[in-house]
């Protein structure tokens, strides 16, 4: 049996999401490659090559690739398809675009966002939107899946493999990337971070929410996220939605702040190890999904917590 | 231009599911059913890009029980033109629902197929993009903003990171993500209205797919349970709680 790992990234380095898809990988088949589609992906290439039980790198670069384009990608693979038993990515914005459409192509179904393996061809999946847990097994020769990354913990460094460039699949343009607009920051990444503080629409505007959580978020060397609603208002930018439907985050403490706790996100939050809730409302549904609640006003209470940190 | 819309009836979003205890399933007897959420803000923008004099006709398309009449009544009142429902008893799965779509798509011949990201039952993410295979069709997916020209969808997706932009050469495929647009209210009279239209009625049967299943559920369990909440009043509490479970 052979795997194929489709390994996110964003032209510069390898998405966090991959290490840990990579476990999930190995879990279900020992023997894995890694492709990376792009174009000046050496040192993503690089990197890959060092995690820790990769059997291969392919490297397929081209200027159609570069942005990842759902179309050129799903080509590559599936013109890589008839080696492989798996094949498998990381559900993250790009997993998701463009799996289904490998899967399609196979004629297979595909078994999206995955949180355990049982065996070669049985895997865990949340439904509805993570109330009930699937189990879930494919008669497919070929397996097409995505992971949710925080369900996994990332694969060690540690390994040496060879790296190989392969002709990347030609097809007629049918999309053409015009323009992104992309979120600059150094602050820890979302989905990787061990900590995540996360403001609602109580916190009542964009300057308020960086002036209240920044302060916090420092302390705590914690990556800051955001409810449906606050995005929604304008207060935060869409990449820090934590949801069933924005980003899944498993960190080791999740504060949430001035956040009601609505199904979809708490989707979003509750594999993480300890939640906290800050909230005015002590009927608000957070309130009895936390390990520890605090009612009070957000804006007396976390500069309080800041300095008692 | 022409829209295809699909639209899927289910549980409604405000909704927790509860599992069975026999680990067959969830519980849907007697629980409130409604539009995919997705798939209403699908509606609402063929909607829009009519109202806009982009696109001239929106068919409704729906697969599922005869109960997804209500769904597609749902479309109709909101503004789609025609509604089609697959009567389809059994389970199917997305590539299933994509090759019965792309029956139609051939039949019907739209300019583009808005669907809804995922439903909200089985959160697959997977129908548009199938779709989008299987005809060979562009294919933008979770988008945030929509702009039609008469050859070309100007898409902006939400991304990790950030936003981003494509062009898709038309015919094309869009999933639609909540940001899109807000869907209106259907007002009484469209809702009346929308009563007495004609819902064209198709067997699923009379598509010659292979229905098989490609996956077999096992069974279906509730999520670990999270310890019962301690609440404090106070943050020199909270500090000592954090501490104590040594995470600070």
């Amino acid at each position: 049996m052979t795997t194929l790992l489709y390994a996110d990234h964003n032209g510069q380095s390898l998405a966090p999401q991959t290490a840990r898809a990579l476990t999930a990988a190995l879990k279900i088949d020992p023997c894995v490659d890694i492709l990376i589609c792009g174009n000046n992906i050496a040192a993503i290439c690089d990197d890959a090559a060092k995690l820790a039980g990769v059997r291969k790198v392919l490297k397929a670069e081209a200027d159609s690739l570069f942005h990842q384009l759902a179309e050129p990608v799903s080509q590559t693979i599936v013109s890589l398809a008839p080696q492989y038993d798996v094949i498998i990515s990381a559900a993250s914005a790009n997993g998701k675009n463009i799996m289904p459409r490998v899967a399609a192509q196979l004629d297979v179904m595909q078994i999206s966002d995955i949180v355990d393996v049982v065996s070669a061809d049985t895997y865990k999946r949340p439904i509805y939107t993570g109330n009930a847990i699937a189990t879930v097994q494919s008669l497919d020769d070929k397996k097409v899946i995505t992971v949710r990354a925080t369900a996994f913990l990332p694969a060690a460094v540690g390994g040496n493999a060879e790296i190989m460039a392969i002709k990347p699949a030609a097809i007629p343009a049918m999309a053409e990337f015009t323009g992104e607009d992309l979120i600059e920051s150094d602050m820890p990444e979302l989905t990787n971070a061990k900590t995540v503080i996360a403001g609602g629409r109580a916190l009542g505007s964009s300057e308020q929410f960086t002036s209240v959580l920044m302060p916090l978020a420092k302390k705590l060397k914690a990556a800051i996220g955001a409810s449906r609603a606050a995005v929604d208002a304008g207060y935060a930018p869409n990449d820090w939605q934590i949801g069933q439907t924005g980003k899944v985050i498993a960190p080791d403490l999740y504060i949430a702040i001035g956040i009601s706790g609505a199904i979809q996100h708490v989707a979003g939050v509750k594999d993480s190890g300890f939640i906290v809730a800050i909230n005015k409302d002590s009927e608000a549904p957070i309130m009895k999904i936390a390990d520890v609640s605090l009612v009070g006003d957000l804006f007396t209470v976390v500069p309080e917590l800041v300095k008692a940190l | 231009m022409k829209i295809l819309v699909c639209v899927k009836r289910v549980i409604d979003y405000n909704i927790k599911v509860r599992v069975r205890a026999d680990g067959s399933g969830v519980d849907l007897n007697n629980v409130k059913m409604s539009i995919n959420p997705f798939d209403e803000v699908a509606i609402e923008e063929a909607v829009r890009q009519k109202e806009a004099g982009k696109a001239s006709e929106i068919i409704a398309l729906s697969i599922g029980a005869k109960a997804a009449k209500e769904t597609l009544r749902t479309a109709l009142a909101m503004g789609a033109d025609r509604a089609i429902l697959v009567e389809c008893e059994q389970e199917i799965e997305p590539l299933h629902v994509a090759k019965i779509v792309k029956k139609i798509v051939e039949e019907e011949k739209p300019d583009l197929v808005f669907l809804g990201k995922q439903a909200i039952d089985d959160d697959a993410n997977q129908t548009g993009q199938m779709l989008a295979a299987l005809l060979n069709w562009p294919q933008a997916t979770f988008i945030s903003k929509l702009e039609l020209s008469d050859k070309t969808a100007d898409a902006t997706r939400e991304i990790d990171g950030g936003t981003q932009k494509l062009s898709l050469r038309l015919p094309a495929i869009i999933t639609t993500d909540l940001r899109l647009n807000e869907p209106r209210y259907a007002s009484l009279p469209n809702i009346v209205r929308a009563r007495k239209t004609p819902i064209e009625e198709k067997a699923v049967a009379d598509f010659n797919i292979d229905l098989q299943p490609h996956l077999v559920t096992l069974k279906v369990e509730e999520p670990a349970k999270r310890p019962a909440t301690v609440s404090v009043d106070n943050v020199a509490d909270l500090i000592a709680k954090l501490k104590e479970a040594n995470i600070l």
